[in-house]
């Protein structure tokens, strides 16, 4: 009985144990109620978007780049389809196997299936490894006929940019290619939207313009797996285009500029001279921009590089020539605005200039004679220009010089690579050579030689000015929400009423009309030194002014020899030079042409420009009719 | 009296059917059924290998819980200590010739089944402790003798499962162990000093730790510190758990557990993906399910009449209770990552059955608790 006793007592205390227990559970249990409750109801939220930003991964694909159209709206730089190869790793079920049968029907090098091997350790095996990112059709054809031999290949179609006219708009295009470092990171928006395999403008316009054409990325949104493998495709959002530019170019124009300049070093700017639009700006020699693409080879880069020519040059704006004789309607100018000459102010030419013991030749041997302003315009005589200009000094030549836009950029804000090039004065000298002038060195800018270095374009844009009686004109090569009206403009200048007063460039409108007159007898009249390349039509007949910028110093010996072009060494001959504009009675157009070491202006420059001004003439109607407005703030 | 033992123990089957807890057995089904549901979603929605295999193993488990219940309380009494020593048997075999996963040697292979005799230990020391306790006159209770010897009980089976390594079924162990002392009687003084020696001792055992639970005790402190690595399955635990919200993502649509974010999503991390894809009603639907077993436990334990099943109920009540805490602890991010399963849903062999086991038992102190066990 005590036994049953004692086990009565001990149930007790089990039970009250128990009872202890209980009540710990019930405190635990809520606890964890709790817990549940504050993860489930008051974070949901904030863990919801946790889950989501786990299992949600966004896949960034190339943006699609805005189209680049001439002024008629031609495609100058547009995309075009690619047909591409990718490699899934994972799905493949041999790997030696599929890379021998890919060698053999698409002919990969070895070094690019050591290549391939190398990427795919790099690389996790979903993602796709890019065998080729440029199949020709016929190779598409061929991948896409062996797929079912082919397990883990997948043939991809895609978009890569394209030039359809190769060559001829290089230097104002530019090119595209794969961003290296630098690029993208001094420029946020690629660095937003860069994905691998997309190309950014390297030059020319395709680099200025980058964030107006760039375009924005398609994204497709994808379901992962903890290892980041996808899982399905939530969501394809379509990116925008990026905007399409046009250019104020005419390819017409542009193509045959290029054709004239085939051969030959040198630069054909054309410009309207009312709204400064530039018609053509053409570079020789160039090379096709599609090369660059999908990499240049070695070889190729080699031979564009090493090439004498400079063909990765944009001489129009980069390109540094003495103007020569082309300088000498400003001179002119200069020395009427300035009253130092009178419009029949004569001089006598004897073929050279004595000063302080030094000989100064004009380029006619025997001289011209006496010889007005309109005659020494006319037959270029160098003693006139030597004469006027010691009586006007460098430093009033150098203010007209700036006004028309000698030693200024053009179009620097769109081009990093234009150079500025140099009008001097005698402040410039000590300033930077710190030495004085020397009134010899006043003779020889007077003719366009010396320290005087321009671009062909700023010799486009002073004959342009020249051209419309005197005003400044902005040159323009993209059209913009901002449109130059060619009529009022016109009508404004004719009337003297221009509001913007900055832009008269003259102090006497007579004197412009006087250098104009200069400019059409150097072409239109017998002795003018572009006489042979004038057009009697009144339709096309244009001004203009030869030039031949001597490239070094001719010694007397040599000019004793008198050799003929073929017999000077390349780098030793002049630069031709032609500047005009036209029609002359109703001009329109200016340009300026520059051959490298092409000899005289007269035979080597002029003739070109009589075959432009025809196309130009004939194609300015249909110009006309073009809008000159886009909804584009550049 | 011998009488009445012999009445007790000679019912009749269908008095046995009868005997049985209906309310648990509803109970512990539907924890089985929901279980497999589980299991076919952590498997992607397929019917997979986990999913076959825990469907196969509730096929054989469960009619052995039956089995086990038809077995006279008394029965399960004397074998208490012999089911107790064959553990301890199989562990010092598992020490010597176990299967080695990742670093960890707790599995012995009998061909059939892979078992893991730490498991059984949880049901083995309360079963002995329980026995030892019976037998104990009330007076001895706190003798240096007998809590010597029933420390010894629990420390032998808990440094066999710490040198395996596996921290997680000793401290379980360590539980369901002491619990019995508690409801035996021993001392509330006892358990306050223990406590308090143990706090102290802390840093010490902290020492002995190996780096990899070092780690995980630092990692669950800050889990930020390493997102990646430690940090991982408390984050992504949470994550899943916490957009679960109110109504959950839906069967079959929790994104945690189906782009494989969750870790040990079989196992020991099983409740986060039910929480993830049922919810915060779902959760408090499988916590009610869990306490309404626990509570059917305590209650035959309450009407049975001999103290060893008594101590057998309150002991596996508060254990089942103990291993639900410390696993939905863990997951909710409130205590380290300590290996432990849930009952019935986690996949594991060895844990469903020792759980059934434990709920046969149960469910015999059920059927024969008017029994006495002198």
């Amino acid at each position: 009985m005590i036994k049953e006793g004692s086990g009565i007592r001990k149930t007790d205390v089990i039970n009250r144990r128990m009872f202890i227990i209980g009540a710990a559970k019930i405190i635990i249990f809520t606890g964890i109620v709790a817990r549940l409750f504050s993860l489930q109801i008051n974070e949901n939220k904030k863990y919801l978007t946790l889950s989501d930003k786990n299992r949600i991964r966004e896949w960034k694909l190339p943006p699609t780049r805005g189209n680049i159209v001439d002024y008629f709206n031609n495609v100058i730089a547009g995309n075009l389809k690619v047909y591409q190869l990718h490699i899934i790793p994972e799905q493949v079920e041999n790997f030696n196997y599929l890379l021998t049968r890919l060698k053999i029907l698409l002919g990969l090098s070895s070094k690019k299936i050591s290549n391939i091997f190398k990427l795919k350790k790099k690389l996790k095996p979903w993602e796709s490894i890019i065998v080729s990112e440029n199949l020709s059709w016929s190779q598409f054809v061929k991948v896409n006929n062996y797929l079912y031999d082919l397990v883990g290949v997948k043939p991809v179609m895609t978009i890569s940019r394209n030039y359809p006219f190769k060559d001829i708009y290089t230097h104002v295009l530019g090119y595209v290619s794969q961003p290296n470092e630098n690029d993208i990171l001094q420029n946020e928006i690629i660095q937003q939207r860069f994905v691998p395999g997309m190309k950014i403008g390297k030059i020319g316009l395709e680099k200025t313009l980058e964030n107006h054409l760039i375009g924005t990325n398609d994204i497709q949104r994808y379901e992962v797996n903890a290892y980041g493998k996808r899982i399905n495709q939530l969501e394809y959002q379509k990116g925008e285009q990026g905007s399409k530019i046009r250019l104020t170019i005419d390819t017409e124009v542009q193509k045959l500029s290029a054709k004239l300049l085939t051969n030959k070093a040198g630069s054909i700017s054309v410009m309207d001279i009312y709204t400064g639009e530039i018609v053509a700006m053409c570079s020789s020699p160039s090379y096709d921009p599609n090369l660059f693409l999908f990499g240049i080879s070695k070889d190729e880069w080699e031979l564009i590089r090493n090439n004498p020519l400079k063909p990765l040059i944009n001489k129009s704006i980069s390109g540094l020539y003495s103007p020569g004789s082309t300088i000498k309607p400003i001179v002119a100018l200069s020395a009427l605005e300035n009253n130092i000459i009178k419009p029949n102010f004569k001089v006598r030419c004897t073929g050279k200039t004595e000063l302080y013991g030094q000989t100064f030749h004009c380029w006619k041997e025997k001289g011209h004679g006496v010889v007005s302003l309109k005659n020494a315009m006319k037959q270029s005589c160098d003693t006139y220009f030597y004469e006027i200009t010691r009586l006007l000094g460098v430093d009033r030549l150098k203010i007209t010089a700036k006004k028309f836009g000698l030693g200024e950029k053009v179009l620097g804000k769109y081009f990093k690579n234009e150079k500025q090039g140099l009008f001097p004065n005698t402040i410039w000298k000590k300033n930077n050579l710190g030495k004085g002038w020397v009134l010899g060195e006043t003779l020889i800018t007077g003719i366009g030689q010396g320290y005087t270095q321009t671009t062909p374009l700023q010799l486009c844009l002073m004959t342009a000015q020249i051209a419309n009686g005197g005003y400044s004109v902005e040159p323009k090569i993209i059209v913009n929400n901002d449109p130059i009206n060619f009529l009022e403009t016109k009508k404004a200048m004719e009337e003297q009423s221009l509001t913007n007063s900055k832009a008269q460039l003259f102090k006497n409108q007579k004197n412009i009309k006087i250098v104009q007159d200069a400019m059409f007898s150097s072409t239109n009249e017998i002795g003018g030194t572009s006489y042979r390349s004038r057009i009697d039509d009144l339709k096309y007949q244009f001004a203009g002014k030869t030039g031949t910028a001597q490239v070094k110093r001719i010694s007397k010996r040599e000019r004793e020899l008198d050799l003929k072009l073929e017999q000077i060494p390349y780098n030793d001959r002049d630069h031709a030079l032609y500047v005009a504009y036209g029609p002359y009675k109703n001009p329109r157009y200016a340009l300026s042409i520059i051959v490298e070491h092409g000899g005289s202006g007269s035979k080597a420059a002029a003739p070109m420009a009589k075959k432009l001004f025809k196309l130009l003439v004939d194609r300015n109607e249909l110009r006309e009719k073009q809008p000159n407005f886009e909804e584009i703030n550049i | 009296m011998f009488q009445h033992n012999k009445l007790n123990s000679e019912l009749s089957f269908f008095q046995k059917v009868k005997n049985l807890d209906y309310i648990l057995l509803f109970c512990i089904v539907l924890l089985s059924v929901i279980s497999v549901f589980v299991m076919y979603s952590t498997d992607g929605g397929e019917i997979l290998y986990h999913t076959r295999s825990h469907f196969i193993k509730l096929l054989i488990f469960f009619p052995l819980m039956l089995v086990v219940s038809f077995l006279n309380i008394k029965f399960w009494h004397i074998i208490s200590y012999f089911f107790y020593f064959t553990i301890i048997l199989l562990l010092i075999w598992v020490s010597i010739y176990g299967i080695k996963v990742s670093g960890s040697q707790r599995w012995i292979n009998l061909y059939l089944i892979v078992l893991q005799p730490s498991e059984l230990m949880k049901i083995g020391v309360i079963l002995s402790l329980a026995k030892f306790y019976h037998r104990l006159k009330i007076e001895e209770v706190n003798s240096l003798m007998s809590i010597t010897i029933a420390l010894t009980m629990i420390i032998i089976p808990i440094i066999l499962v710490l040198a395996q390594p596996d921290l997680g079924t000793s401290i379980l162990i360590a539980a369901s162990g002491l619990i019995i002392l508690w409801l035996g009687g021993v001392k509330i003084k006892y358990f306050f000093i223990s406590f308090v020696s143990f706090l102290i001792s802390l840093p010490f055992i902290i020492s002995f730790l190996k780096p990899y639970q070092k780690l995980r005790i630092l990692t669950f402190l800050d889990p930020d510190r390493d997102p990646l690595g430690a940090g991982y399955q408390i984050i992504q635990s949470k994550i899943a758990v916490g957009s679960g919200g109110l109504s959950g993502k839906g069967f079959l649509k929790g994104t945690q557990s189906y782009l494989e974010f969750l870790p040990e999503k079989h196992t020991d991390f099983i409740f986060t993906l039910f929480s993830e894809e049922f919810g915060f009603f779902g959760s408090i639907v499988l916590l009610m399910i869990y306490i309404i077993i626990i509570i059917r436990i305590i209650r035959i334990g309450a009407i049975s009449r001999s103290n060893f099943a008594k101590l057998f109920c309150f002991g596996y009540a508060f254990a089942i209770f103990i291993y639900i805490v410390v696993n939905l602890s863990m997951v909710l991010g409130l205590l380290p990552i300590v290996g432990s399963p849930l009952p019935i849903m986690s996949y594991g062999g060895s844990s469903m059955l020792a759980t059934m086991i434990g709920f046969g038992i149960v469910l015999s102190a059920k059927i024969n608790h008017k029994q006495t066990i002198s």
